[in-house]
């Protein structure tokens, strides 16, 4: 009974995200009693790794349930929507962040397959992700949808599997729909990724129509992993999950040898050792088995305590037996910076510790302790995208009921330094400013560096004329420019990062009636005109306003900062200059004027009660003022000046 | 000599209100006896009784007199709640019924009045305030009766004020020599505005020529005792709209005046209006501009102003109002109606704000299930009022007075509070505040700002408040 109870537990958060989930506990308590799977029936040869690959909402997790139904691998009932999907966050915005994988069995022409599904982050900010989850595959299935056909997003996956050599599967998604055009995105496929019109499916995965078909190309054109039982332990961690009883759960991909329960093993990354609890496979829960051999796709439990202890992309080998680590190994690098802070002082420890949890399964947001006069003690979070920001931010609020302050998002810049005296003080020639306050003068440096992005834009071409002067505004260069059919536009432009950050996709959507998609990939660093501007009040500097911009947009930047300020900031007894400047340069200013009246006409019987609480409520508000000079500044003023603007 | 002087030929035995000098400190003289007005016997906890050493409107009967902030003199506030009509601004208690009970709700009023005054423990009732909705509406033998109720429990000199507010509607010559007739000595119109186009405006019923009559009428009844109420700050009033209509109301008015700015009230039509956008909302700096300009005007007609909102010329203050400001006790008697006072017939030790029950027919089941509609009562600290005393002092022309501030706060003396470095001595340096050893006040130029001012003062308030606190150890008793 302890057993049960203490799964029963571990599996809250699962039935938290499904309504009505009394059955699905059922069957996961039953599941326990099973007998153990024995995976030595599955040899190589009857092998299938693959992914699914999709832009937003066009059917990938959908395809993925019916796959998993028709497989025998859940049951089939109505309730079966995107069971994938763990966390509410990826319900809610029909995005996968976490990948989640599954096995399924399935018998074709006589012969027991076991097909691997291993599901990916549908989104580039989850790049190094997603290219370590088809690292463990050998074919993807990319879905494109009849209507909306292809997406940036499609693009960039299709990239992503053709450079990993995969065999790749077009499905056409959604044909039911009433203006579902398959033969143009059929032909719109082999324009660009010059596949054979003859060679897509299509699909609805909505009806579960041909989706028989789709197997039987998944077992007849992807290869079978390439690998021997014979050879010493290597398996790849492609993804890892946190659990609260049982520590570390990483998904692994096995490439050679086999694994077991005692298996002593060390990791590639960090070179410690492990003794194995307990391996099995993904249906898509964890399901035990005895072993786990070269070429199948599972989970290990070895006492791992941290997810940094499970890095994905790091190679796991025997204890002695070394192997030749699995090449693509890179640490989880932010792209972009936000600080978060507690609405309230008081909640900081909460805050921090379910920003402890919440790291605990995403090791690839980077958390350093922050603090600002204006909002207290906080964090400055990287994450690797803004779409990453997001869904943390979101996942804090959702799962933690934590409600926080996220400050506009900054990129991280660099400065090749020139003054001997900095370099030495650094031990390095360029340096990474992350924060504002640490921007060296323009005097000691040779050169300031910005991240750069390549974006892959598909519009109608009625809002080309648009999106290229959005573009334009936001100094961004073109690339490419490519017709994908008559209608659709392909275009590639160079984005300084920091001008995508805040509300490029927001402008992008709205100017395009939606129809446009965006999607973006590192593209390294380049040469900028970098300044600092300061916010100044009646003279004095406001350190939390300072900010690090382009030249070209300081004018523009210090306007729209000093107007927001100015209605944040109340009417005091004198005037109040608001000032955005550049070193010794004013480069914009509002100006708050001094109250005149403001005494209140009437003040007889019971005013007086109402009165002196609001006049007591102003007083104890003095105290929560921020003074710069003279001038008091509620805090609420730069948490509305630094807060992201919600979305419109 | 004599406290009962005459002035403007009207007897004023509580012109300068029930206060004398006392204090707790070495300088007192102690002597022995109990108040003569309150025959407190000096039990009110941290009092001493002491001689008469200043100006004190009883001078005429020397004799040991407490004179504290808890010395049961009051001035009684009752609210009769009908309108015929609802104006657009106003967000009081009042209700537009068909027909009332005007003998059940007399009988109710003149009950709770004596409730309350007993439970007070009023010896003495120093002004009388009738105000609503529209006392005028009432009739003059209701009037009569609630000033023969308070007189039969509390001593109610006959020169006591006794101010009626009345609308220009309701204040045809024979109801307003009713008035006079049942002890009614100065008269509140509600003019508002001298056209008619902003009398439709906010709503009122009575026309610009209804309005001119009716100063007529009352100046004939209440010479030098008639106050006339202005609004300006209207939506779309122009500058000049305003002067023209200050200008006016100059040439018509008596002697007292109060100038309000509109305030945009939640729940009433004008403000919904002005929030839909059907009308706009008047802009900051106009409204500085006209309440700057109208103090000008004023002063250049004679006219002193003795509060924010009030003016008055040869001496025709109210003196309910200044109680009020002074942060002196009153009892309110109606619905919906407010009160501060020490209810010592319950064993009460400290002031309470009390509010009554809005509703009059709810009302009047209270009154006469037991004798009083009290709705809410919470008891005020010392702190509590002294805050009142600042936030209400601040307001007038004279200040919070040092001997008013050491009725409330005997350890903490206004200097003490506001003469160290701080929030008070910026805003002195700055030239809105004057602290000398008369009072602390708002110079003409930082009475416009008071709302500004009165949080940074609060603040230090509390600051020394606490610091003496401390120092005392947690209180050393102070009787």
């Amino acid at each position: 009974m302890h057993l049960l109870e203490k799964n029963y537990f571990s599996l809250k958060g699962f039935v938290r995200l499904h309504t009505g989930t009394v059955s699905v506990v059922c069957e996961k308590k039953l599941s326990l009693f099973q007998e153990k799977i024995d995976m030595s029936a599955y040899p190589v040869e009857s092998i299938r790794n693959f992914s699914i690959i999709a832009h937003v909402d066009h059917g990938k997790s959908t395809l993925a349930d019916r796959l998993l139904e028709i497989t025998g691998t859940i049951a089939k009932t109505d309730r079966n929507k995107q069971v994938l999907d763990k966390l509410q966050v990826e319900r809610e915005r029909g995005i996968t962040v976490k990948a989640q994988s599954a096995s399924l069995f399935y018998n074709y022409k006589g012969v027991n397959y076991l097909l691997n599904l291993i599901d990916t982050p549908g989104h580039v900010d989850f790049n190094y992700e997603v290219s370590r989850s088809l690292s463990a595959c050998q074919g993807v299935l990319l879905v494109v949808d009849a209507n909306e056909g292809i997406q940036a997003q499609t693009v960039a996956n299709f990239y992503l599997a053709f450079e990993a050599q995969l065999a790749i599967i077009p499905v056409i998604n959604k044909i039911d729909l009433k203006n579902a055009d398959p033969e143009r995105v059929e032909k719109q496929i082999e324009k660009l990724f010059d596949i054979p019109v003859n060679e897509c499916i299509r699909i609805s995965a909505k009806q579960g129509t041909n989706i028989d078909k789709v197997l039987e190309k998944v077992i007849e054109k992807i290869p079978p992993p390439q690998c021997n039982t014979t050879d010493p332990l290597k398996a790849l961690v492609f993804d890892s999950t946190f659990d609260h009883y049982r520590g570390v759960v990483a998904n692994i991909a096995v490439f050679g040898g086999e694994i077991q329960k005692g298996h002593r093993i060390v990791s590639a990354h960090t070179n410690k050792r492990y003794e194995v609890n307990e391996v099995g496979i993904l249906t898509p829960n964890e399901q035990p088995t005895h072993k786990l051999y070269a070429g199948q796709v599972g989970y290990l439990i070895a006492g791992m305590k941290e997810v940094t202890e499970a890095q994905i992309g790091d190679t796991l080998f025997m204890y002695k037996q070394p192997v030749e680590p699995l090449p693509g190994f890179k640490s989880a690098k932010p792209m972009v910076f936000a600080g978060m802070y507690p609405v309230d002082q008081t909640e900081y420890n909460n805050l921090k510790s379910a920003l402890e949890r919440l790291t605990l399964n995403d090791s690839s947001v980077t958390v350093h302790r922050d603090s600002s006069l204006a909002l207290g003690a906080g964090w400055r979070l990287g994450f690797l995208g803004l779409l990453h920001m997001e869904v943390f931010n979101q996942r804090l609020e959702q799962e933690y009921n934590t409600s926080v302050i996220l400050t506009a998002p900054t990129v991280p810049y660099k400065a090749v330094l020139s003054s001997a005296k900095l370099i030495k003080e650094h031990g390095k020639s360029e340096i990474t400013i992350i924060n504002p306050a640490q921007f060296p003068d323009k005097h000691s440096v040779s050169e300031y560096l910005e991240p750069t992005v390549l974006g892959t834009i598909i519009t109608p071409q009625e809002y080309i004329g648009k999106i290229i002067v959005l573009c334009q505004d936001r100094r961004a260069v073109q690339k490419e420019m490519l017709y994908i059919d008559e209608h659709r536009v392909m275009l590639k432009y160079l984005f300084p990062l920091n001008e995508i950050v805040v509300d490029f996709y927001d402008a992008l959507k709205s100017l395009s009636s939606g129809y446009a998609s965006f999607d973006y990939e590192d593209a390294g660093y380049q040469a900028a005109d970098l300044i600092k501007m300061d916010i100044l009040i009646n003279g004095n500097p406001v350190e939390e306003l300072s900010t690090i911009i382009h030249n070209d947009k300081a004018y523009a930047t210090g306007k729209y900062l000093c107007e927001r300020l100015k209605d944040a900031i109340p009417r005091q007894l004198f005037e109040i200059a608001i000032q955005a400047a550049i070193g010794k340069k004013i480069i914009a200013r509002e100006t708050l004027k001094a109250y005149r009246k403001n005494v209140v006409a009437k003040c007889y019987g019971g005013d007086i009660t109402r009165r002196m609480k609001l006049l007591k409520r102003q007083a104890e508000g003095k105290k929560l003022m921020r003074k710069i000079g003279n001038v008091e500044v509620p805090r609420d003023a730069f948490i509305r000046v630094l807060k992201r603007q919600p979305e419109k | 000599g004599s406290g009962a002087r005459l002035r403007g030929g009207v007897p004023l035995v509580a012109a300068a209100g029930w206060y004398c000098w006392y204090s707790w400190g070495a300088a007192a003289t102690r002597t022995s006896g109990c108040c003569r007005l309150c025959a407190c016997k000096g039990q009110h906890p941290g009092v001493r009784l002491v001689g008469i050493r200043g100006p004190c409107a009883v001078r005429a009967e020397p004799g040991p007199f407490c004179g504290t902030a808890v010395c049961p003199t009051d001035t009684l506030c009752p609210q009769w709640p009908y309108c015929r009509k609802h104006c657009s601004y106003c967000s009081f208690n009042k209700y537009v019924v068909p027909a009332v009970d005007e003998a059940a709700v007399r009988a109710c009023l003149v009950r709770e009045a004596q409730t309350l005054l007993r439970l007070g423990h009023v010896r003495s009732v120093t002004s009388v305030f009738f105000g609503g909705g529209t006392p005028s509406l009432a009739a003059p033998r209701t009037i009569a009766a609630v000033l023969e109720a308070a007189a039969e429990v509390a001593y109610l000199p006959a020169g006591a004020e006794v101010t009626l507010e009345a609308n220009p509607g309701s204040a045809d010559p024979a109801r307003l020599s009713g008035f006079r007739a049942a002890g009614v000595n100065r008269l509140s119109l509600g003019v508002q505005s001298l056209d008619d186009a902003e009398l439709r405006l906010l709503g009122r019923e009575h026309t610009a020529a209804e309005a001119r009559a009716a100063v007529e009428a009352a100046r004939q009844l209440f010479p030098g005792r008639t106050s006339l109420d202005l609004i300006f700050g209207l939506p779309g009033q122009s500058h000049e709209a305003w002067a023209r209509g200050l200008e006016a109301a100059l040439g018509l008015c008596d002697d007292h005046l109060a100038l309000y700015q509109l305030t945009l009230e939640r729940g009433t039509a004008l403000e919904a209006q002005v929030r839909r956008g059907a009308l706009p909302e008047p802009p900051e700096e106009l409204l500085a501009d006209m309440y700057l300009s109208a103090r000008t005007a004023l002063a250049a007609a004679g006219f002193h102003q003795y509060e924010v909102s009030n003016f008055a010329r040869k001496g025709a203050r109210s003196t309910h109002n200044l109680s009020y400001w002074r942060a002196e006790q009153y009892v309110g008697v109606g619905p919906g109606a407010h009160g501060r006072f020490v209810p010592w017939g319950e064993g009460g030790r400290q002031r309470e704000a009390r509010v009554q029950t809005p509703h009059p027919d709810a009302w009047m089941r209270e009154v006469r299930s037991c004798g009083h509609g009290t709705r809410r009562r919470a008891a005020l600290s010392p702190l509590d009022q002294l805050q009142e005393v600042l936030a209400l002092g601040l307001r007038t022309d004279e200040g919070v007075t040092q001997q008013r501030w050491g009725l409330f706060s005997p350890r903490l003396s206004l200097e003490a509070a506001f003469g160290a470095p701080g929030e008070a001595r910026e805003l002195q340096e700055r030239g809105w505040l004057r602290l000398n050893g008369r009072a602390l006040r708002c110079t003409p130029a930082g009475l416009p700002l008071l709302d500004s001012l009165l949080p940074a003062l609060l603040c230090q308030l509390r600051r020394r408040w606490n610091a003496v606190q401390e120092e005392d150890g947690g209180g050393r008793d102070s009787r």
